[in-house]
């Protein structure tokens, strides 16, 4: 019964919205005119008893608003009305809301993507069963203090055997692989790893067709198997389910394809795209060295179990190892971190800096924009006031703010989500090396994260203007009558501290851009040491299976270079092994010869690269003494050795290098003398240069290589003739990576830039806010005070005076934002340190420089309105009373 | 006359439901009605009448009709329905069984703590 009456009374009042208005004021009239009727009855004069009635009663139209908030509709529909009002006005300033739009559309839309990549790639938890479970084991360098240093074979065993902590250990080793050319597709090079046997079972991976490996697989001498990504299978076999139990030619041998990965199992990197049993990969021999690091291991924790103990427990193992053999090359403890924070560890610092300044981007959004209602708040303060009068309540009115401020944040939020779409894409896609790729895309907590910061930005933005209005306050302008300071002096004062903080986040911003750039510049400018411009290089890998013998190996090298050298526009063509620039890669422990032995428990450690006798001159790497390789240095003759000046002062300072033997510790324990010292190359850009040993690359010791040619022309138009010659010598041999050195450098600083133009380009972004923010608020207390100025003109103020004043009152808040803000910039710079390459965190120049632009820009923005001041006509800002 | 009461929250509904329930009233009847049983000892502010009528309206306790007035003039009459009615004998019950109990506890002598 009453939900039915209910529902009709709101049912008439929806569908009859104008009847009820009617019905209300004839019924209000009706009152006031009995009460009036009995007023002139009891003896009143009929004007008076009119008067009489009305003041009574009370507010009329308040009445009436009160009435129509008892009917439930007048939500509903005063929030449309809000709407329309707040379109119309918004629409008479297109100015102020395409910048505000725009700015909140930039601010979410950032935030967003970031927050998506963020939550991929830090939060969210691996998509293993137990996630938290899965641990990533290192040992403890003995040679430096590198804490994630990588296993050796034996190691692994040795752990297998007495550490307690985990339930299972699963060894993981990189590599890549030749393809051979199958079914029409071209022959390439891809990124492999070997695992152990139970990798997939401890991880909780089902491969989604075929098997995983079984122990069978995963020995010596078992029949070759190979399990592929869901990638490769989609990309080179069309997906083919028909792939399980064929044939594909790995490095010149065959594989049995048993099993394909399912489509989100992109660990460790998505760069992976097949997998291999180590024990048929790796000789025996080096699965039980534990001087040979060079794997990785993944171990489940046994339940209740933490990570701290197993890490307590393991080094225990490890240094129990490390006292057994003293002398061995083997880690001095041992190392447990979650593999979640394991994959991570690269890109963790620079992601939390991105979010933070995006963060501070959308704060500042909001400010402008709430700063932007403050003074849009003075002009309508008249109109606040009469609609005050004439029965808005206080809420009212700030609700009437606060549709206007969702309407834009809401707007921008729409098109802030489209952005975020779009930019996720391209983030990823710069940011390639990104752990965990394959988890990233917007999904229905990226768009409830969008909403939450739509909604919390419309809020803010809505609800700051109002601090600036109180109750009391509204009805003063209309008692004031006309232009007052008192009124407009409260707004002022809040839009004075908007801009400081705007001022402030702006200067924290400029300052980490400021240093982030100057660092990228830095590594920008490290000279690698050798040529790099118009130099183009390419890599292969000569499979075993073909190139087994040492003569095999130089000869294709030799022949391969001398096709090259006789390429027309070639100006010197050579080949090395690993190139500057591109990591360490390859390092080996070494003792010199006649010298007594190294103390119990110390190393002598070099960087190991083999090259062609060319090579030097062919990159001006500067020969320092000596002489470089020559044709002779050759196969079993290859035992010369070229040192860098850096291994020369640390492993021989007090005495001539030239003509010692060093022994390296290989198999047979190789001799190689020393006959030229180079020049340093750096093989990071963002490390001092490694100690580097060259041995003759024609020594047939070495199966990889990359060729580097210079030419007089454009370099780049050598690489199809040079893929034509390669495939003319091995048709089945994949070449990768054909990159110019720039191109190389340009890699290793990708990320640097990619981040500090980010950076940059919201601080920029929140300059132009703040200089738009000061130079409106400017001019609005200019406007303010013309009276005031006005009179001072009269009186004989200097108009320099009157610049000067106007000025300083512009720039106050800028002073404190700009002071707040370089307090802040010291603090994010000691936050962001780690990723600071060559910089600094208190980098005086930045600072200064950051100082200075903001200062200028401030003065800028603040000396039209101020100058405007000064040329007032005296005349006319009193007329205007 | 002795100085009027301000009215205490939440029983201008009572009242009004009160003064409707003897009969069908006008808005301004309504008032007068309240004035004259209150002997004029209660303040009530003229405009917010009208809020509480349109809330009891909305809550189905009320309903309202056109009608003519006394001197001819049409006029919006209220009446109680019947949720209304139960709803008013309730809350005179509660009223009437709260009032007993402060009167009570105001009454209350040293010696009988």
């Amino acid at each position: 019964m009453i939900p039915w009456s209910r529902f009709r009374s709101w049912l008439n009042v929806t569908l009859g919205r104008s009847r009820m208005e009617n019905e209300m004021e004839a019924e209000l009239r009706f009152h006031l005119e009995a009460y009036a009727e009995d007023l002139v009855r009891s003896g009143f004069p009929h004007q008076e008893a009119m008067r009489r009635a009305r003041l009574e009663f009370g507010g009329i139209e308040q009445t009436k608003e009160q009435c129509r908030d008892e009917w439930h509709v007048n939500l509903l529909d005063s929030t449309l009305q809000d709407i329309r009002f707040a379109v119309r006005t918004l629409r008479k300033r297109p100015a102020f809301t395409f910048l505000a739009v725009l700015t909140l559309a930039l601010g979410i839309g950032i935030n967003t993507s970031l927050f998506t990549i963020v939550r991929s790639v830090l939060l969210s938890p691996l998509p293993f069963p137990q996630p938290d479970r899965l641990v990533s084991l290192w040992e403890r360098s003995v040679i430096n203090e590198n804490p994630y240093n990588e296993v050796s074979g034996g190691i692994f065993e040795d752990w297998q055997r007495q550490a307690t902590s985990f339930s299972q250990m699963a060894l993981i080793g990189e590599d890549s692989a030749n393809l051979s050319a199958d079914g029409g597709a071209l022959p390439e090079a891809i990124g492999t790893r070997f695992c152990s046997y139970n990798l997939f079972s401890m991880l909780g991976a089902q491969p989604v067709y075929g098997r995983p490996f079984s122990a069978d697989d995963d020995r010596a001498g078992a029949n070759p198997t190979v399990i592929l990504t869901y990638g490769i299978w989609k990309r080179r076999y069309a997906a083919d389910p028909v792939m399980i139990g064929k044939t594909i030619r790995l490095n010149a041998m065959p594989y049995t394809v048993i099993g394909i990965l399912p489509a989100w199992f992109d660990y460790p990197d998505r760069r992976v795209q097949a997998w291999l049993p180590v024990n048929h990969e790796v000789s025996t021999q080096d699965m039980h060295n534990r001087g040979n690091h060079r794997f990785f291991v993944t171990a489940r924790l046994k339940p209740g179990i933490t990570v701290a103990q197993a890490r307590t427990e393991l080094d225990g193992v490890q240094q129990h190892i490390h006292q057994q053999f003293p002398d061995a090359l083997i880690g001095k403890g041992a190392n447990v971190v979650s593999l979640a924070e394991n994959l991570v560890r690269d890109v963790k610092t620079s992601l939390i800096i991105l979010m933070a300044a995006v963060g501070c981007v959308l704060l500042i959004a909001c400010l402008n924009v709430a700063s932007l209602f403050v003074a849009r708040s003075a002009t309508r303060g008249k109109e606040f006031a009469l609609r005050t009068a004439l029965g808005g309540t206080w809420w009212r009115l700030i609700r009437g703010q606060l549709t206007e401020s969702m309407l834009l944040t809401f707007s921008g939020g729409g098109i802030g989500a489209l952005l975020a779409f779009a930019s996720i894409r391209w983030l990823v896609a710069f940011r390639g090396e990104l752990p965990r790729a394959n988890s990233i895309h917007v999904d229905q907590n990226g768009m409830l994260f969008t909403i939450v910061i739509t909604i919390a930005s419309g809020i803010l933005a809505g609800l700051l203007p109002s601090l600036s209005s109180t109750r009391g306050e509204l009805l003063e302008p209309l008692k004031e009558g006309s232009r007052s300071i008192r009124g407009g002096q409260h707004r002022a004062q809040l839009r004075k501290l908007l801009l400081t903080v705007e001022v402030a986040l702006t200067v924290v911003l400029l300052v980490g851009a400021g240093l982030m750039l100057k660092s990228f510049e830095e590594l920008r400018s490290v000279r690698l040491g050798c040529a790099t411009g118009n130099v183009l290089t390419m890599s292969f890998t000569l499979p075993d299976a073909k190139y087994e013998k040492p003569f095999q190996k130089a000869q294709f090298f030799e022949e391969l270079l001398a096709r090259v050298r006789s390429m027309p526009a070639v100006n010197s063509a050579s080949a090395v092994t690993v190139l500057p620039g591109n990591g360490h890669f390859l390092d080996n422990t070494f003792t010199v010869e006649g010298r007594p032995p190294l103390l119990s428990g110390q190393f002598q450690d070099v960087v190991i690269r083999g090259s062609d006798p060319a090579y030097f001159a062919t990159m001006d790497i500067p020969l320092l003494r000596g002489r470089y390789f020559t044709d002779a240095d050759h196969l079993q003759n290859g035992n010369a050795a070229v040192i860098t000046s850096s291994m020369a002062h640390k492993f021989f300072p007090d005495e001539d290098p030239l003509g010692k033997v060093l022994l390296i510790d290989w198999d047979g324990n190789p001799r190689f003398q020393i006959v030229g010292i180079v020049g340093d190359v750096l093989s990071n850009l963002n490390a001092p240069p490694e100690p580097t040993l060259y041995l003759p690359l024609n020594s047939g010791r070495f199966e990889y290589g990359s060729l580097v040619v210079r030419s007089a022309s454009d370099v780049t138009s050598l690489a199809l003739p040079m893929q034509k010659e390669i495939a003319r010598m091995d048709p089945d041999l994949p070449v990768s990576d054909i990159l110019t050195m720039e191109q190389i450098i340009g890699k290793s600083t990708a990320s640097a830039m990619f981040d500090a133009s980010l950076v940059l380009f919201f601080a920029v972004l929140a300059l132009i806010l703040a200089a738009v923010g000061l130079y409106s608020l400017l001019s609005y207390l200019v406007t303010q005070r013309n009276k005031e100025i006005g009179i001072r003109i009269a009186l004989g103020a200097q108009r320099r005076a009157v610049l000067q004043f106007m000025l300083l009152e512009g720039l106050r808040p800028v002073l404190i934002g700009l002071l707040i803000g370089l307090i802040g910039g010291v603090i994010s710079a000691h936050l962001i340190r780690s990723a600071l390459f060559g910089v600094q965190p208190l980098d005086l120049t930045t600072f200064l420089a950051v100082a200075l632009l903001v200062l200028a820009v401030a003065i800028a923005a603040c000396l039209l309105p101020a100058w405007r001041a000064s040329r007032s006509d005296p005349m006319v800002a009193l007329r205007c009373e | 006359m002795s100085k009027q009461l301000d009215l205490l929250q939440g029983t201008l509904d009572m009242l009004i439901l009160k003064s409707v329930s003897l009969g069908p009233l006008h808005g301004y009847g309504i008032l007068l009605r309240i004035q004259h049983i209150s002997k004029d000892r209660l303040e009530i502010q003229q405009g917010s009448l009208y809020p509480a009528l349109y809330r009891l309206e909305q809550q189905g306790w009320i309903t309202s009709d056109w009608g003519e007035s006394q001197n001819k003039r049409k006029a919006k009459y209220y009446r109680l329905t019947a949720a209304g009615k139960r709803k008013f004998l309730t809350e005179a019950e509660k009223w009437n069984r709260m009032a007993d109990v402060i009167a009570g506890i105001l009454r209350t002598s040293p010696e009988e703590v």
